[in-house]
């Protein structure tokens, strides 16, 4: 009897459609995040993470057509983020059929978005989205910083001052991904999700680095996250939600069967 | 036709719970509204919520919900509340400092580690859980409702709150879930049915709560 850890595989979309490629064994549409999120719910997925990487306006509108065909379909919690800056962007996608906003630039770039954001649709709705890379040297206490810009962009922000912060500003989770290892597949650097998840109430979903199922019970077992997101793993077949969600179970982890 | 109005009073996603009703059936109609007298003139009412409930009441009081709701209820009509929209059926809550909640429910809205006095929220273990318990968690039917039926005994629903109903009369009790504590997951009084989850993210147990909610005639 306790709450379920939660799997929750993310999408990245550009213009409507899915671009980091997916891997279905009969899907002949590969691209189509609506079709995807529909077969991701089917196998168990505890919640759906669609990122817009759009630039344009006219893709900002496909976006929001996308969400809305998502959310009339899928009947689990749905986060969307990528350009988040308003909190009429905010309006737009929880309209949309957005259960849950992710917001990262724009926190770095005004704080206050953040408290504004919660203040106005309430905390659970508002994920602040961390993307940190290690800068201490080895042997020296773990010290991580905020990036932005797709880890390009140092703040000089310490990131667990920074996620303590945001959580007093009203963040009701974070989604931490470690810049040092996404799209590496050897695993989250478990020693900033550890520190994150004691530093914060909220719930923790780690993010960056999943390469096989090991590497997600580890996650929450060692890096006490709540919840783990995976995007390369899934998309191109090589584990499925089931498969994931069997294996942590076998480690003495609580999940949604 | 089965005509159902969700309660629009400016708070929340009113897209979810319309949209999983509407996948329920082509004789479903749902009607997001504000205005009384199409309220009551659907065969059902949904009163849903999220966000902080300073905001929602303010806005339940400016639209006269309170009112409406009341008076669905004195016709038998079936009624189903989630989240915020059962945390404002109670008489008060604890959240925004203190406000005055609707009082159709005996019982207070308690803050989950309010109790410790430290606001920490801790398991059997002793270990720290965190707040907003967030996620799939286990619903124990603690009567027999025309609403549980098809849906399994301890099935998971998604949770997504930082304040618990803490109802004075046990016999409404129609459900419960644990953490840190056991505390009431589902209210239950005459046409009235109220759930802390979310069934319209809940998956098929969500969508079998709809259906019922959709077949039922108000009678526990």
């Amino acid at each position: 009897m306790a709450l379920a850890k939660r799997i929750i595989p993310c999408l990245d979309c550009d213009k409507g459609r899915v671009v980091k490629g997916v891997k279905f064994e009969d899907i002949r549409d590969a691209g189509d995040p609506v079709e995807i999120s529909r077969r991701y719910s089917d196998a168990g997925a505890d919640e759906i993470t669609f990122l817009d990487i759009t630039a344009s306006s006219e893709g900002r509108e496909t976006t929001v057509q996308t969400v809305e065909a998502i959310a009339g379909q899928v009947f689990i919690p749905l986060t969307v983020g990528g350009g988040i800056r308003t909190l009429e962007d905010i309006r737009t996608m929880l309209n949309a059929g957005a259960d849950k906003v992710s917001i990262n630039t724009a926190a770095v770039v005004n704080p206050e978005f953040v408290r504004e954001a919660a203040a106005r649709f309430g905390s659970q709705c508002i994920v602040v989205a961390v993307d940190a890379k290690k800068v201490s040297e080895a042997g020296e206490p773990g010290r991580w910083e905020i990036f932005t810009h797709g880890g390009r962009k140092p703040t000089g922000l310490d990131a667990i001052e920074w996620v303590k912060r945001m959580v007093s500003y009203g963040a009701g989770e974070i989604l931490l991904t470690s810049m040092d290892r996404d799209g590496t597949k050897i695993g989250f650097d478990l020693a900033l999700n550890r520190a994150v998840s004691d530093a914060v109430d909220v719930p923790v979903i780690a993010s960056g680095g999943v390469g096989e199922l090991q590497h997600l019970v580890d996650g929450v077992l060692e890096g006490g996250a709540d919840a783990v997101l995976a995007a390369s793993i899934f998309h191109f077949g090589e584990y499925t939600i089931p498969q994931a969600k069997q294996y942590m179970a076998e480690h003495g982890i609580e999940m949604r069967l | 036709m089965n005509n159902v109005a969700v309660i629009d009073y400016g708070m929340g996603n009113l897209h979810s719970v319309s949209k999983a009703m509407e996948s329920l059936g082509d004789d479903v109609r749902v009607e997001i509204t504000s205005d009384a007298s199409r309220i009551l003139a659907a065969d059902r009412i949904i009163f849903p919520g999220v966000g902080a409930i300073r905001d929602c009441m303010a806005e339940i009081r400016r639209l006269g919900v309170d009112d409406i709701v009341s008076q669905a209820l004195a016709a038998s009509k079936p009624v189903l509340a989630i989240c915020v929209g059962m945390q404002a059926l109670m008489e008060s809550s604890e959240e925004n400092g203190h406000v005055e909640c609707l009082g159709l429910l005996p019982g207070t809205v308690k803050r989950f580690g309010g109790e410790t006095g430290n606001g920490v929220l801790l398991d059997v273990d002793g270990k720290r859980l965190k707040v907003p318990h967030m996620g799939w968690n286990q619903v124990q039917q603690r009567q027999a409702h025309p609403l549980w039926q098809g849906i399994e005994d301890n099935s998971r629903f998604y949770f997504v709150h930082s304040y618990f109903v803490a109802p004075t009369d046990a016999s409404l009790c129609a459900a419960t879930t644990d953490y840190g504590h056991t505390f009431a997951s589902a209210l239950s009084k005459g046409s009235l049915f109220a759930v802390q989850f979310h069934p319209e993210k809940s998956q098929h147990s969500g969508l079998q709560l709809l259906r019922n909610f959709l077949a039922w005639d108000g009678r526990a």
